[in-house]
């Protein structure tokens, strides 16, 4: 699809991408964002669809590593990216450390904004695995919660950060 | 659902393909970069491009080049302009500028060349399709009259770019290519006052690269007024830039106004020259800006209120140029240390 192929509007597009470490390939109509995708050819709900416009953060995920908004980005232009989801941190029945200090902590309520928050807190201690609490808010500002008052929101990214150190248990 | 609409999609490598394909399709089509102001403004059916050329493939478009100044590339996120080496130590204003654009995830695909050709903003604009239908439309977008002032000739959508007044005030100017050649302008130059037509870039030009001149003495600061710590676009934006002699004295100055208007507002700064940053030449330059600046009633936060703080961001800035510890009402406009 790259270089100077033109995609057309009215056929599906066939690509590959990594979805959370596995290799997928999956056919599409083009004008579908990420989020669109995730959701709707991938199954993958756990992607939250709130306001669309990149004005909610909900939609956040890592894309080669970085947080990036599912909602404004084209899936065609995922091509061969890595793309990680909240699907992907749990192995089997074992909760990541940042999902179990959501739960530990009350980071998530009625958890519309969790998965974009977990996602974002990720993709900071993946870079910089001792985040100070002001660190921690600066990274995690892009994403709303109406329900937490971000201050168990800090909290848990606190505590994940720990544990992933193993400083805690 | 807010579908994005139907759209043929190109992904040219170069900046000569990606000129000839621009130059090919003609008006239908449209540039994306980080897409994070045309994605949103193509679901609200604002833009609907034909074809989209995306520029995200076009490796010359992330150069940084240090030489007589800095070459940055239009390509580069703002995340990767905040990495450029020294950016804060020598172009202060950008940094913090960039700094303060939107959010973290949005910072991470937004690029710099998007930032200064980011749509212009109104309440009865920045609204999805069924609101503005509701409404019979605009002069922006499919409709006849101004909402903002009725007996308007042109529409008075804000400027909301948070990087143009900062790199304004640096004395930036950019590059332009298109199939037919290149050009080089100052970079104020590119904006005109019209909500529509707010940029003189032909269709057919790509934006590929910001030219900063070496810092030479000039320090810089910029100033954003916003609801809260992210997210928001500027409701007042202030750029200053002075190069000051070892005394204090300003040898030369530059101001910039961002959100107050269709394009980047240059207040003329000259009664600046020969005289030092004393709280009374601030005072004094504070209240020119002030009167200069006509924000509309199509933004955020009560308009007085917007126009009445504008002495005070413009005395925030000067006094940071003149060395003043600014950090404890940094924290409290920006909520952060930027
Ligand atoms: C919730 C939210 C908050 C935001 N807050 C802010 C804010 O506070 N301050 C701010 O300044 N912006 C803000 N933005 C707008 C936007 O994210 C940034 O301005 C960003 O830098 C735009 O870059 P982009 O690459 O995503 O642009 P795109 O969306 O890709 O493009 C924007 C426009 O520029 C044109 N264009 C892009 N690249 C080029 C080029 N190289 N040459 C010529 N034309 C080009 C496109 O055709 C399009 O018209 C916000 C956006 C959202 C969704
Ligand atoms: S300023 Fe007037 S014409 Fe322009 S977008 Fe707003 S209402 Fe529409
Ligand atoms: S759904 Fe993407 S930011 Fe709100
Ligand atoms: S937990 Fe409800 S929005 Fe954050």
């Amino acid at each position: 699809m790259s270089g100077t192929a033109r995609i057309e509007r009215r056929r599906n597009v066939q690509l590959r991408l990594g979805v959370n470490g596995e290799d997928t390939e999956v056919s599409f109509a083009p004008y579908k964002t990420l989020l669109e995708l995730l959701r709707e050819d991938l199954g993958l709900t756990g992607t939250k669809h709130g306001c669309e416009l990149g004005e909610c953060g909900a939609c956040a995920v890592l894309i080669d590593g970085e947080p990036q908004l599912a909602c404004l980005k084209l899936a065609i232009e995922c091509e061969g990216c890595s793309v990680e989801t909240i699907e992907g941190l749990a192995r089997g029945k074992e909760l990541h450390p940042l999902q179990a200090a959501f739960a530990d902590h009350g980071g998530s309520q009625c958890g519309y904004c969790t998965p974009g928050v977990i996602m974002t807190a990720k993709g900071l201690l993946d870079h910089e695995p001792e985040p100070s609490r002001e660190r921690i808010r600066e990274a995690t500002a892009g994403i709303l919660c109406r329900c937490t008052g971000y201050q168990q929101i800090v909290d848990a990214i606190e505590h994940a950060a720990a544990e992933l150190r193993g400083e805690r248990k | 659902m807010m579908r994005l609409p139907w759209f043929d999609y190109r992904a040219p490598r170069s900046v000569e393909e990606a000129a000839k394909i621009l130059a090919w399709e003609g008006n239908g089509a449209m540039l994306i970069a980080g897409g994070t102001d045309l994605l949103p403004n193509m679901k609200r059916r604002h833009q609907m491009p034909q074809t989209l050329v995306s520029v995200r493939q076009v490796e010359a478009l992330k150069k940084i080049a240090n030489g007589s100044g800095l070459r940055l590339g239009a390509g580069l996120t703002l995340t990767e302009l905040l990495a450029v080496r020294g950016l804060r130590e020598r172009y202060r204003a950008l940094a913090q500028a960039a700094a303060q654009v939107a959010t973290p995830q949005l910072r991470n695909m937004g690029t710099l060349g998007g930032n200064l050709c980011l749509d212009t903003r109104c309440t009865y604009y920045n609204q999805n399709y069924e609101w503005r239908k509701a409404i019979d439309f605009c002069m922006k977008k499919d409709g006849e009259v101004c909402w903002v002032a009725t007996a308007s000739k042109r529409c008075l959508a804000v400027s909301s770019t948070d990087t143009a007044p900062a790199l304004i005030a640096l004395g930036a100017r950019v590059k332009l290519v298109s199939a037919a050649g290149e050009r080089e302008i100052a970079l104020a130059e590119l904006y005109q006052n019209d909500g529509i037509d707010y940029l003189k870039r032909k269709p057919d030009e790509i934006l590929t690269e910001v030219l900063l001149p070496q810092p030479d003495g000039w320090r810089s600061s910029y100033w954003k007024l916003r609801r809260r710590g992210s997210f928001d676009f500027p409701l007042l934006g202030v750029a200053a830039a002075a190069k000051l002699a070892a005394d204090g004295t300003v040898e030369a100055a530059r101001l910039v106004l961002g959100a107050v208007s269709s394009h980047p507002l240059v207040i003329k700064s000259d009664a600046l020259a020969g005289r030092k940053l004393t709280d009374d030449v601030i005072a004094e330059i504070g209240e020119a800006a002030q009167s200069r600046a006509k924000p509309m009633d199509n933004t955020d936060m009560d308009l007085r209120w917007r126009k009445h703080v504008v002495a005070d961001f413009v005395g925030y800035a000067l006094r940071e140029l003149r060395g003043d510890d600014m950090s404890a009402m940094r924290l409290r406009i920006a909520k952060q240390l930027v």
